[in-house]
């Protein structure tokens, strides 16, 4: 089935070369920092995480989204989704490749990774996660590819295939779950000691997710003779709007319960993000940005003359993906740092070298997506065209 | 038919190249070749014990002076990095320029209301307001950065310590957003430049690693007390916190102490004496 | 056509899988070298292990014996010889460098030939290098 990929068109090479050349500057950046430590980053002391643990946060939920078009069509038999399912699938599964290559640039030790494996550690919410994000990705990439050599060849997909996709539903959400409790465990950091962090996290997953599915749909319909079908994305942006109001309506919960117990640990987080704190304000036109947008956005799909509007549905998308990268890529993670325990606050920005890196990590999960819709959008032109 | 045979011959061939490979590593991993039988792996004669290591500072002895020589013998001995040292060009040439944000550092001073950041009290007595406070890691009973860590790299010693092996450490800086202290510090970079002295009793980092307070673990091992002990003038004590006879409990039996962050349930074992 | 292609590119395969003694054969092979014992090392004649046993196995000795000082505190180690020894490369006299005074001659010489690259050194010090 692979040698689908090799035979594309000039743009479709064109695409190709140009995500290579990115990776390519990704990866020489990253030799600098393999030889020289993380100290070409904007990390710090107080800020210990930063941008490639905020987009692995963030590409989860991308991969955890991809659940929503599995639901509906294998639980609920809802056809109209037959055509995205493994779309959905696919896309988990270059987002799952982006997580797991954001985990390895941002160690200081790479080359001892695998003592995670060595000395398993069931008290360490990082060894779950590094279980459930590759149980899912071993599940999606089994599946989906199963499922499009069937369709290609004509034929039931092997029996076994259905109770792995059953198994599939829980490892989504189990995916995002457990990356919530990495931070939401934790006794000292009072931004993320919330309950409801795990399903805020799953709500703008849910929103995310299905909404950049949408931008991929309008893109392959543009590019390839293969059509995801308007109701599919219809039905799509109606989940993307319930879970854009989920998320806002979560923050919104958060922000109350910090913001009228003022309790100061909790409190000095909410109001560095939106306010700024002792004169530090670095995020706070980032998160009105995201508010903004993620609200906007689930206005527009709310109102069902602007969802339908063909042309504005992928600008709707872009902007509720956008805010939600901003949301749980800029804010979460920094605002958890900011102040820091003894609160002094030191602000966070990535640093040129960092933001190539990350840019290399998503031009190789993009060429993964690629190869991969490459071959089911292939499989579906010959099987149905 | 045939060629569906060849295909899966040739996957069990393959799994089966993969086992032979594998057979000298498992072949060396299970055999024992230095007779473990007669050997003995003991701790030093005269080494200082506990069944949990406890630390004491009196605030009231603890001056200006006395923290700067604590922290500079702590971190002199521990070879600790200090990104305020001028780099020897000689020795390490194109150096680039630091980030004093990416510091590293053990035992250092706080304000009374960093220190103890929920104790925030508007009128506090002017006293404290100005007095140094030396803060460290806590060496919790109930630590989170240990529970934290994915390798059991920072682990709890059964005397309480709480350590890290820097060699396991692959420097996911989890422990670091689990210390509710701040008291872990990462290698941002390679730290042998900035090092006035090397000592050659304790080694130095590799970059990629964090690391944070050990209490001196291979002072204690030696039967000698923590480099801060020594050069605090009488204002550390460290010792076993559960034996009612020892120093430590004396002093806590005797004076009013706080801890830090108390509530969190961590279970400090560093006493501030008021 | 296409057997041409496939003994193309398994002659090209074999012949990249031999490099290393292509390489060999147009370069000079060094005999190894023999670890020197310099100093205290080479009138106390008593190591932790027998020579040989040394030489093969002295790798994971170290992994054991870092494991024993760092995680356990156990840091004297009796030899089935009878003798102690205090379970570090570096500090001290009765160190693997306390008595093998030479690192440049005693463990780089072979690890050099070997082409091994342990990072010991990242972190321990020599003493003698240090002034």
């Amino acid at each position: 089935m692979l040698e689908i990929a090799i035979k594309g068109s000039k743009n479709y090479w064109l695409w190709i070369v140009f995500l290579l050349a990115v990776i390519g500057a990704g990866g020489i950046v990253y030799i600098d920092q393999f030889t020289n430590g993380l100290m070409i980053t904007g990390m710090s002391r107080d800020v210990s995480w930063g941008f490639y643990i905020a987009n692995f946060t963030f590409l989860v939920g991308v991969a955890a989204g991809g659940v929503m078009v599995v639901i509906p069509f294998y639980l609920h038999d809802y056809e109209k989704f037959h055509r995205i399912t493994i779309l959905g699938e696919f896309l988990a599964v270059a987002a799952l490749v982006m997580c797991s290559l954001f985990i390895i640039v941002d160690l200081g030790q790479p080359t001892r990774m695998l003592n995670v494996m060595l000395y398993p550690s069931p008290k360490s919410i990082l060894f779950y996660d590094m279980l459930v994000l590759q149980g899912y990705l071993i599940l999606n990439i089994v599946i989906g590819w199963k499922i499009l050599e069937a369709e290609r060849n004509q034929v039931e997909p092997p029996f076994w295939t259905k109770p792995l996709i059953y198994l599939s539903i829980p490892f989504a959400i189990g995916i995002h779950t457990v990356t919530a409790y990495l931070y939401c465990g934790l006794p000292g950091r009072g931004f993320w000691l919330t309950a409801i962090l795990a399903p805020r996290f799953l709500a703008s997953a849910f929103a995310a997710g299905p909404a950049f599915l949408i931008i991929l749909c309008y893109i392959i319909k543009k590019f390839t003779k293969f059509d995801p079908g308007w109701d599919a994305m219809q039905t799509l942006s109606k989940i993307v709007c319930y879970a854009i109001i989920a998320n806002l309506f979560f923050f919104l919960c958060e922000v109350f319960v910090v913001m009228y117990s003022n309790i100061p640990g909790h409190a000095a987080h909410i109001q560095y993000l939106l306010f700024g704190y002792h004169g530090y304000n670095a995020l706070v036109p980032w998160m009105w940005t995201s508010l903004t947008l993620m609200g906007t956005g689930a206005i527009f799909l709310l109102i069902p003359q602007l969802r339908n509007n063909k042309t504005l549905l992928p600008v709707t998308c872009a902007m509720i993906v956008f805010g939600a990268w901003i949301d749980k890529g800029l804010g979460m993670i920094s605002g958890g740092f900011v102040p820091s325990p003894l609160h002094h606050v030191t602000e966070y920005a990535p640093t040129g070298p960092e933001i190539i890196i990350t840019l290399g990590v998503y031009g190789t999960g993009f060429l993964v997506l690629t190869i991969l819709y490459k071959l089911a959008t292939q499989v579906k032109e010959e099987v149905h065209g | 038919m045939m060629k569906k045979s060849k295909r899966s011959f040739l996957k069990v061939a393959g799994i089966a190249a993969i086992g032979l490979g594998a057979f000298p590593a498992i072949h060396f991993a299970s055999s024992d070749s230095h007779g473990t039988a007669h050997t003995v792996k003991s701790p030093n004669e005269g080494a200082l014990l506990a069944h949990r290591w406890g630390m004491v500072i009196d605030t009231n002895k603890i001056t200006d002076e006395v923290v700067e020589n604590i922290v500079e013998a702590c971190h002199k001995a521990h070879n600790v990095p200090d990104f305020n040292h001028e780099v020897d060009e000689e020795k390490y040439p194109k150096t680039r320029p630091v980030n004093h944000k990416q510091e590293v550092k053990w035992i250092w001073e706080e304000g009374f209301h960093y220190a103890f950041p929920d104790k925030e009290d508007e009128f506090l007595a002017e006293r404290f307001h100005d007095l140094p406070f030396l803060v460290t890691c806590n060496h919790c009973k109930n630590a989170p950065c240990v529970k934290a860590c994915p390798t059991q790299a920072t682990f709890k010693r059964e005397d309480g310590i709480v350590l890290m092996d820097f060699h396991r450490c692959i420097g996911c800086r989890f422990c670091m957003a689990a210390c509710p202290y701040g008291s872990r510090s990462f290698n941002f970079r390679d730290p042998r430049p900035f090092i006035d002295e090397t000592v050659s009793t304790f080694p130095t980092r590799s970059k990629g690693v964090v690391e944070k307070c050990n209490l001196c673990a291979e002072r204690l091992a030696k039967g000698e007390q923590p480099h801060c002990v020594e050069a605090s003038e009488g204002a550390i004590v460290v010792g076993d916190l559960e034996d009612p006879e020892s120093e430590v409990r004396v002093l806590l039996n005797e004076h009013y102490t706080i801890r830090r962050k108390q509530s969190l349930g961590t279970e400090p074992s560093v006493y501030y004496i008021m | 056509m296409n057997k041409n292609y496939i003994i193309t590119g398994l002659v090209i395969f074999v012949l990249a899988v031999l490099s290393p003694f292509w390489f060999n054969m147009i370069t000079d092979t060094q005999a190894a070298p023999e670890p020197e014992l310099l100093g205290k090392a080479k009138t106390e004649k008593k190591c932790v292990l027998e020579k040989y046993e040394m030489r093969a196995n002295h790798m994971s000795l170290l992994d054991e014996w870092r494991d024993s000082v760092v995680r356990d505190a156990d840091r004297m180690y009796t030899a089935a010889n009878g003798h102690s020894f205090n379970m570090s490369l570096s500090t001290g006299e009765n160190s693997c460098l306390g008595c093998h005074e030479d690192k440049a001659k005693f463990c780089d010489s072979c690890h050099t030939y070997a082409s091994v690259d342990p990072y010991c050194w990242e972190c321990h010090t020599n003493p003698k290098e240090i002034k």
